[in-house]
Formats: structure tokens, sequence, C-alpha cells
């Protein structure tokens, strides 16, 4: 499969009814849409694909009116448009169904459906018609719940059906459903593709957002599939390999390899030993399926597997951000309690999260007092980190890192991501963790920075700590990895050695066909 | 202008508008009344209109200082007036049924009392805040409409009258300055020696600016949220106990009433934001005086003394505006851009969700 | 209970804007669970009002719940303002002073000599504007309304000051026929034009708020602004709105005021918020906003007025025991649902 695959003509007949050119957003200090080119024809499925960070929600915002563009143009049904609220967009027919729900839980279901042209009589709201109206939009679409009821009494996935519902009295001629699956259970999802089904049937483009490749497969015509904010290109369904697709998704980037040696840790892995993180039928309903996993001291354990696969669900409940429901954990062949951040530090458990700007940063503190924050936290306030141990280790960090600006005084908000990403590295390192769990440490920084913390886990587990290493880029995990645990689902599928494992492997596992896996996960 | 003069220094830490309000009403009151400056030594006292500022200004000072740190960890606490009410309500109550009610025996036992109680009362707030999860706006609104009323039935509604000399030295007595003022000024001292030389004041405003963040790396917010509300409700008890003193008499009804707002108010003016975070205790000093200064200089301008709460409308909606990114982004020139510029069409929920 | 059918009229007078609501019942459970905050309120209400008599002579009787309504009339329209904006998650504590400044604008125009009508649009107006400012100012630069509304607060008592820091009594025909004058109902009960004008602001509060799509925006905002924005209802529209109605009404429950003291006083209404926001919080309203009734807040007033009327019976009880019962049940109230938010979590 080369990598710059050329666009498949579409199958589809009749002119596109979206058609966006050259879309470019720029966030402070993020591209995250560049030169893009989209387009949606009536009475397709089309599946927009990408890893996380890809550009798939701007996007979308970018087509709903929620984010304005830098540049590019929009066409709905031919016409150009530059819709300012969301309203707008759904004025002209394009209609948004969000991964979380966004709709009203407190109010009713036939509110939620048809508030914002909601029939009316002698000006006010006529109750009864609104309801009838919604009875009927929801039978259209197989839904038979009362209308009168609140929204927050149904679970989520009725909910979810809810907000189609809302999409669907529009008659919208563009259905954009972004990550509507996510909480769905394997019937739900069967009715939810019924659905879509009637709709495309009847002339509806569909925009449709997914990490369960099973069900890109099953329901989609043609994908788009985008990296990085680019676009990588246009195929249809049919054609393209779930290996080829995963591909795309993921990129190889080989060029930027190259500027990196292999970089597996030296240090031979003694399995034979008591492991640092034993973890046996760690779970949480909801969130990851109960599984096991040994660390060594000196090992680098990877997790591979697309987003949602549970990769990060699993960490959060070894550092005890989410609480775990089930399972064991033990550091040193000592079992220990986790139902916390602070009782994981105490066990010797560090945890670099990947939403950095949200759970990792204090954004308005100096380079100084992140660095120090994790050691602090677990002295107390009473007893600060001394001065001269705080200069030493500040001087020490900023030096072994690389850490630009070395001003320590420098807030860590105008730093670069790569260099805020080595700050909350270097929080971690000064508490002389035995585990260090890296999620993402690579993402949305540059490719030098990237090259000098892979160095530092190397580095880390030669001298003998144990990593949990996470990264949407398959290679990078594969290159620093003794050991790959693949997930998908929810759920581990296999181990792998890192060092004799290749990305076609691991793409392959991750490919291939769920079977009955969604039935299991209705069983457990 | 660079930060490394001690004007741009000023103006990063945020502290010059503050100074200059202060001085620029100082100034005025000077030109209104050159006899304003002066300060003069009798009995070993100092006299002036500086020295009313200052003595007056002690109980709302103090108030600021505990309010400061609650904002800081993006709390409010409404309920230090109430709780200046019950203390100075318990101290005099104590007093006037002691079997020697003129001792600085009964004096030391009441106040110690009446303290022990306010600080039950911050534990109270901490608890509603931080374990039970309550808006600090609505937990502290309990105690502010239940808190006169429990004054009132200390008191037995009446308006008690001390006569104690130990006691008046807390609100009127003078070591050369008001004893108040003192008071207040060790309070601010030490605080910012523990918050400061200690690792507290990093903690607090780094679960102030980021709490999940914070979770994360393994503060325990709770007891520090708690510690706060407990540290307010000391602050406002003894804010109580200088007024009370000050007068000799307690009535429940007006002792400390609407000094939260002025403790905001404080707090805000000097710089530290209503959204939690970093904090300054010494703008909450200055913001303390320009607010006392400026009451003074309308009585001492002859203006009707109720245009005051005019004034603080506008300083506070004034104040407010400065600090609002999006009043900035579309009225003030930005100096320099470290701060990312806003897109003026980029949609507002989104981001600012991401940011916190 | 005995009381029942004593309290029988509260309820006929104020069911109707809520019957559009209750037909729905989720089957299965006899209240839709979203009408049992207003509902124990309700309880509350009887149960007190009960106890007051069985206790004491005279308290038992219909003039006894109109008197509460004549009392609370100014009471009841702030609430219901307050109501509109606690309901999008908002707060205003301007809403005290504006009435005292209210009186203030009353009291000095008809001193001036200007005609009482010209009064009524004046005072109206003076506190919509003010309300559409503090909206304006909250939603245009997205401060908090507690700090906003903090400033108005001080910006219309000391206004109120600057008109006259005396006190100004009224001696118009018109306020003091207001004042005066009752509507007598079957059974010799006797109500006070104030309490007609509250009731019909209720009335049209809860038609707004359920039969408008304005008033269904008030509850999506509260519910999830975000989401109401992504469903494409006007929400600047409704939350300048909130802040101008509740502008609206406390110049309204000044103009009662008024009538009520004859006097414009910039001292009338200390802390008269706080009296509104815990009428609406006791009547089941959620802080946090998207959930409540403006029936509720009625109900919240009548209970605060009976915790008053039954101490002023009792006689023994001082009356500061007002403000702690007060505080007590705004504390219940506000534990009750931080539960209930758990829960639902």
């Amino acid at each position: 499969m080369t990598e710059a695959a050329t666009a498949q003509k579409p199958s589809s007949t009749g002119a596109p009814v979206v058609e966006m050119r050259g879309i470019s957003i720029e966030f402070p200090g993020v591209k995250a849409l560049q030169d893009v080119d989209f387009r949606l024809l009536p009475g397709e499925v089309h599946a927009l694909m990408g890893e996380n960070g890809a550009g798939k929600s701007t996007l979308i915002k970018a087509l709903t009116g929620v984010y304005t563009i830098d540049s590019g143009q929009i066409r709905v049904g031919g016409a150009p448009v530059s819709f300012a609220r969301p309203a707008e967009a759904q004025a002209a027919g394009v209609s948004t169904v969000y991964q979380e729900v966004n709709l009203c839980a407190n109010l009713t279901v036939a509110e939620n459906i048809l508030l914002g042209r909601e029939p009316r009589k002698a000006g006010a709201i006529d109750g009864r018609a609104m309801r009838a109206r919604a009875r009927e939009v929801l039978t259209s679409i197989g839904l038979h719940i009362d209308p009168a009821s609140t929204l927050s009494t149904h679970p989520i996935a009725v909910q979810q059906l809810v907000a189609i519902a809302r999409a669907v009295a529009v008659d919208a001629s563009v259905l954009i459903l972004d990550e509507p699956t996510s909480s769905l259970d394997a019937d739900e999802v069967a009715e939810l593709f019924r659905i879509m089904r009637t709709l495309r049937d009847k002339g509806t483009a569909i925009l449709f957002v997914s990490h369960f490749l099973d069900q890109v497969y099953e329901i989609s015509d043609r994908m788009t599939v985008l990296r990085n904010g680019k676009l990588v290109g246009e195929y249809l369904t049919a054609e393209l390999s779930r290996l080829d697709l995963i591909s795309a998704m993921i990129g190889r980037e080989l060029g930027e390899m190259d500027a990196l040696a292999r970089m597996t840790a030296s240090h031979e892995a003694d399995s034979s030993r008591v492991p640092t993180l034993r973890a046996r039928g760690l779970g949480r309903v909801g969130s990851i399926e109960p599984m096991d996993l040994d660390v060594h001291a000196g090992e680098v354990v990877g997790l591979a597997g697309l987003l949602g696969s549970g990769r990060t669900e699993l960490v959060r409940l070894l550092f005890g951000a989410d609480r775990p429901e089930r399972g064991t954990i033990e550091v040193d062949g000592k079992p220990v309690s986790i139902r916390n951040p602070r009782n994981a530090i105490a066990a010797g458990i560090a945890f670099a999260s990947e939403d950095r700007k949200g759970e990792g940063l204090i954004a308005d503190l100096s380079i100084r007092d992140n660095l120090v924050l994790a050691m602090q936290a677990s002295r107390g306030w009473a007893r600060p980190v001394p001065r001269r141990l705080k200069d030493e280790l500040i001087e020490k960090y900023i030096e072994l890192l690389d850490i630009r600006p070395a001003n320590p005084d420098a807030l860590i908000r105008n730093l670069s991501g790569g260099n805020q990403q080595k700050v909350i590295l270097a929080r971690w390192l000064v508490t002389q963790p035995k585990l260090l769990i890296l999620d993402e440490p690579t993402r949305g920084i540059d490719i030098g920075a990237k090259a000098q913390i892979m160095k530092l886990v190397a580095t880390l587990a030669a001298e003998g700590m144990a990593v949990i290493f996470i990264s949407a880029e398959l290679e990078e995990v594969l290159r620093i990895s003794d050991r790959v645990v693949v997930l998908r689902d929810r759920q581990k599928i296999a181990e792998l050695e890192g060092r004799s494992a290749s990305v076609n492997d691991v793409m392959s596992l991750i490919a291939s066909h769920s079977d009955g896996s969604t039935l299991e996960r209705n069983a457990s | 202008m660079s930060t490394s003069t001690p004007l741009g220094k000023l103006r990063t830490n945020g502290l010059l508008w503050p100074i200059v309000a202060l001085v620029a009403l100082l100034v005025v009151n000077v030109i209104a009344r050159p006899s304003f400056a002066s300060i003069t030594l009798r009995d070993g006292h100092l006299y002036g209109s500086l020295i009313d500022i200052l003595r007056n200004g002690a109980p709302t000072l103090l108030v600021a200082l505990g309010m400061t740190l609650v904002i800081a960890t993006r709390g409010i606490d409404l309920s230090v007036g109430a709780t200046a009410a019950i203390v100075g309500a318990i101290t005099t109550t104590y007093i006037v049924a002691a079997p020697d009610p003129a001792s600085a025996r009964a004096a030391f036992i009441g106040m110690a009392i009446a303290l022990v109680a306010c600080a039950l009362l911050g534990v109270w707030n901490g608890f509603l805040v931080s374990v039970l999860g309550i808006q600090p706006i609505i937990a502290t609104l309990v105690l502010m409409v239940a808190g006169r009323g429990i004054a009132m039935l200390i008191t037995d509604g009446q308006i008690i009258t001390v006569n104690n000399e130990a006691f008046s030295v807390v609100g009127a007595g003078f070591v050369l300055l008001p004893v108040s003022i003192l008071i207040s000024i060790a309070v601010f001292i030490g605080l910012v020696i523990i918050t400061r030389r200690t690792a507290l004041g990093m903690l607090i405003e780094s679960v102030g600016i980021n709490p999940e963040a914070s979770r994360l790396a393994g503060i325990r917010s709770r007891t520090i949220v708690w510690m706060v509300y407990v540290f307010a409700a000391l602050c406002a008890g003894v804010a109580g106990l200088m007024i009370t003193s000050n007068v000799n008499s307690v009535n429940p009804n007006s002792v400390g009433l609407w000094i939260e707002l002025d403790a905001i108010l404080a707090v805000v003016i000097g710089g530290t934001s209503l959204a939690g975070g970093r904090f300054s205790l010494a703008g909450t000093l200055l913001g303390a005086l320009v607010i006392q200064t400026l009451t003074t200089t309308v009585y001492n301008l002859g203006i009707e003394p109720q245009a005051i709460l005019v004034f603080k409308a506008a300083v506070v909606l004034a104040v407010c505006l400065m600090q609002a990114p999006k009043f900035r982004a579309r009225f003030v020139r930005r100096p320099k851009p470290p701060t990312p510029a806003i897109r003026p069409t980029a949609p507002a929920p989104v981001p600012s969700k991401v940011g916190q | 209970m005995m009381s029942a059918n004593v309290t029988t009229p509260t309820p006929a007078t104020t069911s109707d804007p809520v019957a559009p609501v209750r037909k729905p019942a989720t089957k299965g459970s006899l209240v839709p669970p979203r009408l049992l905050p207003v509902l124990a309120t309700f309880v509350l209400f009887v149960l007190m009002f009960g106890t007051g008599a069985a206790r004491y002579e005279n308290f038992g009787t219909a003039q006894t719940v109109a008197n509460l309504l004549i009392d609370n009339s100014f009471l009841i329209v702030l609430a219901v303002g307050m109501t509109f904006v606690i309901l999008t998650g908002g707060i205003d504590l301007s809403v005290g002073s504006v009435v005292a400044l209210s009186t203030m604008v009353a009291a000095w125009g008809l001193q001036a000599g200007l005609p009482a009508p010209l009064i009524v649009l004046l005072v109206l107006a003076t506190g919509t504007v003010f309300g559409l400012l503090q909206g304006l100012i909250i939603q245009r630069f997205d401060i908090q309304p507690f700090i906003v509304t903090l400033a108005g607060m001080f910006l219309a008592r000391g206004l109120a000051f600057l008109i006259s820091a005396e006190s100004i009594s009224i001696k118009d025909e018109t306020f003091r026929g207001m004042s005066g004058g009752a509507v007598t109902l079957p059974g010799d009960i006797v109500i006070t034009y104030g309490v007609v004008i509250a009731l019909t602001v209720l009335a049209i509060a809860a038609y707004v708020l359920h039969r408008t799509r304005f008033g269904r925006t008030v509850y999506a905002v509260g519910g999830n602004e975000h989401s109401a924005m992504l469903m494409g209802l006007n929400t600047a529209r409704v939350k300048v709105g909130v802040y101008t109605i509740s502008g609206f009404c406390a110049s309204l429950a000044g103009l009662l005021f008024s009538f009520y003291m004859l006097s414009g006083n910039a001292l009338h209404a200390v802390g008269m918020e706080l009296d509104a926001i815990a009428a609406v919080v006791i009547g089941g309203t959620l802080l946090a906003g998207g959930a409540g009734y403006v029936v509720g807040s009625l109900l919240g007033v009548l209970v605060l007025g009976t915790i008053q009327t039954l101490i002023n019976f009792d006689g023994t009880l001082s009356s500061w025991w007002t403000k702690i019962f007060i505080g007590a049940l705004l504390l219940a109230f506000i534990v009750l649902q931080r539960a209930a938010l758990r829960r639902r979590q």
C-alpha cells in the first residue's frame, strides 16, 4: 500500500451535498487542520477515520459552524456557506449528533427532539401537538418511548437515539454522527445501523465517525482518512483492506524513523524475578474488561491498540485516577490497595496523562513549581522541599532533559508542548518511581523533543525502572518496548515480544475481526 | 515596559493599579485638606487621618486575607460577616456573665472560647465544600443566613455592652500604632511567611488552577480546601473581636455587616482572580487600604457618605471588566503576545472548557 | 390533617401552570420525580401550618393564609424573578437593593408631584433597564453573575441613598388606595391588590416558562448550556433575558413594597435578596439550574412566612429563630439536592 494513496473515484451518483476545499484551522500553537478536502455525497454513509488529534472533530465542527475556518471554502448543496453558529448549519440541513449526548437531560424527550421548531398554537407551545409529532419521529426510527418522559430517565443509549431523532425531525440532508456508538451495546448498534440505512436509502448523506473498525466496515460506503490534521486520502470501503486502513491512519513517517536509532532497552528484563507490577483481574464496568498485566524492573511494556481500545482506561486504573472495581495489584510482590492517585504514588507508581493540559500542567505556575509538585505533594505542605535540593533537582533535570527556556521561573503555560511534556516527566522522575506510566508522551510535540523523550525512556529502563508506554504510533511503541500488549475493544487480545514483532503483526491483530467479542462483553 | 525595572515588575505582578489608585486617593485627600497627611504623637500614640485609615481598615484587611486563600482555591466565603457577629456575641456574653467581668482573665477566656467556636464554624463550611462538594457560594450562604440569628440567640437579642480594659485593647488599644492594625499586619506577615516559606501557597494555587491535575499529582486537595475555610473563619473571628472591642459593645445585627463584600472587593482589587489560582497577599493588603481610603475620602470631601456604595460598585465593575478575557479581547490593546491571540469568532465555550 | 381544607385555596390558584407537566406522569410511580421537591415543600408547608393551627387559636383560618400572601406579596414577585435566574444556573444579588431603589424613586417622584401612573412606569423601566444592563455584562463579557450583581447591589443602594438618605413618606392618593384597597373573596377572606398582582405575575411566569420557547430555553440553558447552544437555541438572548426579567420583578416588588410601607427608604429591603434566594431553594429549584417551578418558589415564600407567623404567634420564641430556621431549611434542601445529584451521576 502506498503512503499517499490517490483518491478513488466515487461510485455514487449525484453532485456532492457537502464540499469542503482547502480547509485550514489553527488554534494557538496547533495546526488542527491543514488544507483538507472533504466531500459527502447524497445517499452514502461516509466514514471519517483517524487517530486522536487527526482532526476529525475539528473538521466536523468547521462544517457545523462551531469553529470558523481560517482558509478554504465550504459548500452545502452547491452554495458557498459560512455558518457562524450551529443553528445556522441546522437551518441549512446539516444536523449533528455528538459523541457525548448533546441534549438537555432535564427536559422531556419531545422537547429535546423539537425544541427550536416546536409546534405552536396561538403563540404558545402546543404540548399535545409536540408530543404527537415527537412520537411520529420516534416511531419512524423504531424507538418506542414516552415523548413526555424526562430524557435523564432513559439510558445513555436511548438518549443517543433521541439525539438522532432530533436530527431526523428536521429532514436533514446531511446527518453527522460523531462516535455515536461508543456507549452502545451490540443490539443497540444494530438498531442504530438499521436507522442509518433507512435514512441513507432516503437519500440522506451520513457522515459517520467511529473507532470500531468492524462497525465502520459494516456500515460505511466510503472513507476519508485524516492524520495529524492532514488529508491522507479518500477510499471506497470495499476496496480498502483493514491493514491498509490502519496503516493510513497510523502512518509510518519513515523519514522521521530513520532519524532515530532503534532504541529498545538494552537491559534484559529477567522475567523469573518478582515483577515490579503485577495486576490480576483489574477491571471496571464500562471502562475495561478484567485483565492481567505484569511489568518487570528494567522492562518497557508497550500498550498498542486504537483509540478507545482501553489502553488509557487500563493505566488510569493502575494509577487510581479511576477507582478499580475489581482485581488486585501487587508492587514488588506486595499487595497494595490503590483507590486514588496518592495510594499509587506512595506505592512508587507515576503517571503522565495523555491530556497534558487538562490533567498534567498547572498552567499558571512556574517550571520550578510544576517540577517539584508531585514530590511536594507527597511530603505535605508543612515540609517544603529544601531550597538547595529544589535548585539541584531543577538544574539537573533542565540539563538532563534539555528543557527550554532554562529559566526555572518561566510559567509553564508559555513553553512549547515538548518542553511542557519534559517538565511533567521530570515531575515524576524526581519522585523516583518504580513504575513509570507514560500515556502518549510524544503526542503533539516536535520531532526533536520526541527523540529526546524516547531516548530518556530507554535510559530509564536500562537503569532498572519499569515503564508502561502508550502511543498511537505503533512504530514508536515497537521501537521502545521489550514487550507489547495489544488491546482491542477494551480487552487484551495478545502479548508480543517487542523486538521480534513487526508493525504488520500488531496491525493484523488489531484489524482481525472481533467475532463474538461484543457478545462476550455483554455476557460479562 | 520591561519587566526588569521596578515599575515593570509591579506591572507584571498586578500591583501597579492598586498602588496607583491608593496614591491617587491620598493625593486627592491632601489637596482637599492638607492636614490629612499630618500625623501627631500624643501620649505615645500616633494620631491622624492616615492612622485612622489603618485602624478602621484593620478588620476588613484581616477578613480579606482569609478570603484571599479561599478565593485562590476557586471558593468564596459569604459567612464571614455572620461569623464575626457570632464571635463578638460569644466574647461579650462571656465577659458580662463572668464572675469578674472587668478582669483580663475574663477577656482572654471569652476570646479563646469564641475563637474555638469560630474555628468550628470554619470546619462546618469546609465540610460542606470539600466533603459534600456543595458550591462554595451556596454552602456558605447557609451560615450567612443563619449566623446572625445564632448571634442574636447568644446575646438573647440584646445589644451587650462590656467594660473590660483588656478586651478594649484589641480594637481600641495603642502601642504607638493601633493594636488592631498591628494584629492585622502581624497576620499578614505570618501568612506571607507560611504560604511562601512552606509549600502551602503553591499547593493552594495548584488546586485552584487545575484541580484534576493536582489530584493526579497526589495533592491532598480536600485537606487544603478545608484548611482555608477554617483559616478564613478565624480571620473573621478576630475581625469580629476588633469591631466589638472598638465600640465595647456588640450588636449582632450590625457587627461585620457586608464585611464579606468589602473583603471580596479588596481581594479582587488586589489582583487575585475570582476564578481561583494565583493569589497576591500584598495585593489584598493594598486592596483593603484602597477601600478604606475610598471611604475616608468620601467623608473627607464632604460627599454624602452613602455615595460610597456607588464608588464601590464602579470599582468592582471596572476591575472585573479589566480581568475578563472577553472584555480585554475587545477593548484593551494586548501588550505582547505571550498569551496567544484569541480568535474573535472562536466559539467561547469549547476552548474555555478545554483550558479548565 | 385538619388543615387540609384550609390550604386548598393555595394549590387551586396555582396548579394550573403545572398541569401540562403533571399529566404525563411516569407509569408506576404516583408523582413524577421532577415534582417531588415541590411536593416536599408543599407537605412541609401543610405540616407547619397544621402545627400552627393545632397549637394556636385563630391560626387555622383561611385569612391567615391570605395574610401570609399579603405580607409577602413583594417577596413572591421577587422570588419569581429569581427563579428565572436560578433556573439558568445564575444568581441575582441585586434585587433587594433594586427594591429599595424603586421605593425611593417612587416616593421621590410623588413628592416632586409627578402623576402616579408615570411613576409606576418610571420605576418599572428603571428596574428593567438595570437588569438588562447586568445581563448584558454577564453574557457579553462572560463575568460571573455573582460579582456583576454584587456590583449592582452596591450601585442600586448607593443610588437610592443619593436620592435621599432620609425616609420619604408617600402621601399620594393612588398609592394609598393601592395600599388600603382590598378584594373580598367568598368566605370573607380579604386580600390586597398586591396579592392579586403577585399571583398574576406568578401565573404569567408559569405560562412563559412552560409554554414558550423562551421559557423552555431557560430550562435548557440551566440543564446544559453548551448542549442548548449546539441544539441551535438562542442561549445569549435567554441569559440576558432572565436578568432583565429579574430586574423587572424587583422593581415591581419595589412598587408593591412601597404600597405596603407607604414610604421610600434606601434602607428598605436590606438582605431581601437572601430571602428570595432562600424561598427559591426551599421551593425545590436546583441551584445548579435546570429544574424547578415558580409554584415551588411561592410555596417557599409561604414556608418562610409561616415560620415568621408561627414565631409571632408563639410569643416565647424570639424573632431570631426565624433566621436560624431558614438557615436550617436551606441546609436541608441543599444537602438533599446534592444527594439527588450524586445519585443521578
